[in-house]
């Protein structure tokens, strides 16, 4: 049967239906018939918001959750304020026989922002989305499917803010001096939640591939290899052996090092390096991310 | 015009053919039962109707347009309800609402006009109460609603009442027919229960292991698989009540739409291809040949019957171990 056959079938004679409001349609015309109907009758009828208002509408809901989930949040702030303080009280005097050129207050601040916005996201709520059915109901509706996913982010990018920004402010209140000024500081918390955004890829994709709230709870396992094989604790030159190649090739300590050099003075090299090697992993990071979100559009 | 047509449409999940080559009519501003038991693909079916499944062959086409060329046009007239309640449960219902008509691209006068509009199905005492402290009929009514708010044209029920108490079993079916009656919504109805499909749809198809058997209204279903039964009890044996020389032929076979009279000791045993409309000559004529009588009652076949005459299964054993195995898992 052709498409216009199918619109143009005619209802069977056993059929009751309550309220027959149009028979006979015109020929090729039962699409137009049928949406103008749906206005004319209703009063009320969905139409399309564009990318930006799709992407406004997710996003809102995001935001809106943000309070309610409060207890997924505050230790992650907790736990590096911690660590942070504990770090920077106890291990001062490695400053003394290594090669950091700046104070070690400073020399750790890069590694709380780090540790605190890498593997937050808004994916565990993403998977309980996907197994209450939520996620279908937003599949039902015309909003654009790439904004379902850069929807959740913006409510990411809220939360990486909120986090930064105590944790900078506890580094200037024991001491740590930006020589850039101002701009080092908001380039600094930046840099911070730009590596978070990017790497919330990575979750977003296994909450989407598997649908599986330990397996995204788990995640954050990446974090490890990712975080501490680098020169979060000393600077290259005191790395030896394995350690020290590693950290050569991983990504986030060319990040570091370009938010180190924020506390010396603008070096447009290490922070292009620290940019570049954010871009790469979250490259990869939100292409695997848009893969399973394509997946699961595609077979819910 | 078909606000739902579809044709040989399949989905199968490697060797299992969970929908195979369903083909339907659903006409505008009918309620259309789809009856089977559970697994036998109704979700599936549902899924492809509305967008959230891509078919392995074959084609729909809903409100006017087709469910794989043109999804995104169907998601605008469509509104779905599926099995499970799909809500956040620290939203209010009130927020819900709103978000959900923020992405049918509704203004905010519109969707607080729909919300007013929707009150009937809503609980309004409630409606800014967190959905978590909500009963199940009240999420199940939320979740209706939710689905409406964009005014859609064809409304996907998958399962509407499954798990919920008599009471508000009724007042869900109250508000199906409400929408449909008075909003003109084309409802496709998805059921396990009998009496759900039976007491709303307008027509009903039975479905089971992927394939539609039967499609008709629940009374031409019945009809097909059986006559009703008049069962008439005398306050004596029959063959001793009647006087003279009359016997149930006599008395009865002239009756308008009696079609078979048999006695089986105090009980005359009267088939009718209409029941109801023959019920009240019998118990007249009976009367009239001042026959004592203690009761008249009609028995029709059930869905339960249709189901067993095309599939060789009772859907109702089936419930009946559900419960069991449910109530022995508690």
């Amino acid at each position: 049967m052709s498409e216009a056959e199918v619109q143009e079938a005619e209802t069977p004679a056993t059929q009751t239906p309550a309220t027959q409001t149009e028979t006979a349609p015109a020929k090729g015309g039962v699409a137009g018939n049928v949406a103008a109907r749906g206005v004319a009758a209703r009063g009320v009828a969905a139409r399309d918001r564009g990318f930006w208002g799709d992407l406004a509408a997710v996003a809102n809901r995001s935001l809106r959750q943000l309070p309610r989930d409060m207890a997924s949040i505050i230790p992650a702030l907790f736990v590096p304020l911690f660590f942070y303080a504990v770090t920077i009280g106890a291990l001062s005097g490695i400053a003394d026989f290594s090669a950091i050129q700046i104070d070690y207050k400073a020399f750790q601040l890069p590694v709380a922002i780090i540790t605190t916005v890498t593997g937050l996201s808004r994916a565990a709520a993403l998977v309980t989305d996907i197994k209450d059915g939520y996620f279908d109901r937003l599949l039902l509706t015309p909003v654009n499917r790439v904004s379902l996913l850069l929807g959740l982010m913006v409510a990411d990018f809220v939360v990486f803010i909120a986090l930064c920004v105590p944790v900078v402010s506890l580094g200037l209140i024991v001491g740590v001096d930006f020589p850039t000024g101002p701009l080092g500081v908001l380039l600094f918390i930046f840099i911070g939640t730009l590596w978070g955004l990017m790497y919330t890829g990575f979750p977003y994709a296994i909450a989407l591939r598997s649908g599986n709230p330990t397996a995204v709870n788990n995640s954050f396992l990446l974090f490890f290899p990712f975080v501490f094989l680098t020169t979060a604790w000393l600077p290259q030159e005191n790395l030896s052996g394995w350690l020290s190649a590693i950290a050569t090739w991983n990504p986030v300590t060319y990040m570091l090092e370009g938010m180190r050099s924020l506390f010396v003075d603008w070096d447009a090299v290490a922070l292009g390096k620290g940019l570049a090697a954010i871009l790469g992993v979250g490259v990869v990071a939100q292409i695997f991310a848009f893969m399973a979100l394509r997946g699961r559009v595609r077979n819910p | 015009m078909s606000a739902i047509a579809a044709e040989s449409l399949s989905r199968h999940f490697g060797e299992l053919r969970a929908v195979d080559e369903l083909s339907l009519e659903v006409a505008e501003g009918e309620i259309y039962g789809f009856l089977g038991p559970n697994g036998a693909g109704k979700t599936t079916a549902v899924k492809m109707l509305c967008t959230l499944l891509a078919p392995t062959s074959g084609r729909a086409m809903v409100a006017g347009f087709d469910v794989t060329k043109a999804p995104h046009e169907v998601r605008k007239r469509v509104g779905a309800a599926l099995q499970s309640t799909a809500l956040d449960e620290k939203m209010t219902g009130r927020e819900l609402l709103r978000i959900q008509g923020r992405y049918y691209g509704l203004s905010s006068l519109e969707i607080t006009k729909r919300i007013e509009e929707l009150a009937p199905i809503l609980e309004m005492d409630a409606i800014d109460r967190r959905v978590h402290t909500y009963s199940g009929g009240m999420k199940r009514r939320l979740d209706v609603a939710i689905a409406l708010i964009h005014s859609p044209l064809v409304m996907f029920l998958d399962e509407p009442t499954t798990g919920l108490d008599p009471t508000s079993r009724a007042t869900v079916w109250e508000e199906i027919r409400h929408l449909n009656q008075n909003m003109g919504v084309t409802i496709f109805l998805t059921t396990q229960y009998l009496e759900e499909a039976d007491e709303l749809a307008g027509r009903v198809a039975i479905f089971n292991a992927g394939n539609l058997v039967a499609e008709d209204t629940p009374e031409e279903l019945k009809r097909k698989v059986g006559k009703d039964v008049i069962v008439v009890n005398l306050d004596c044996p029959a063959d001793e009540c009647f006087e003279g020389d009359a016997d149930a032929d006599s008395v009865l076979g002239g009756v308008r739409g009696v079609e078979h009279v048999e006695a089986k000791g105090s009980e005359l045993v009267i088939s009718s291809s209409q029941g109801a409309a023959t019920i009240s000559p019998v118990a007249l004529a009976l009367s009239a040949a001042g026959m004592p009588v203690v009761k008249v009652s009609l028995s029709t076949p059930t869905l339960d019957d249709v189901f067993f005459h095309h599939t060789g299964e009772r859907i109702e054993e089936e419930y009946r171990r559900d419960a069991e195995e449910a109530e022995e898992g508690r």
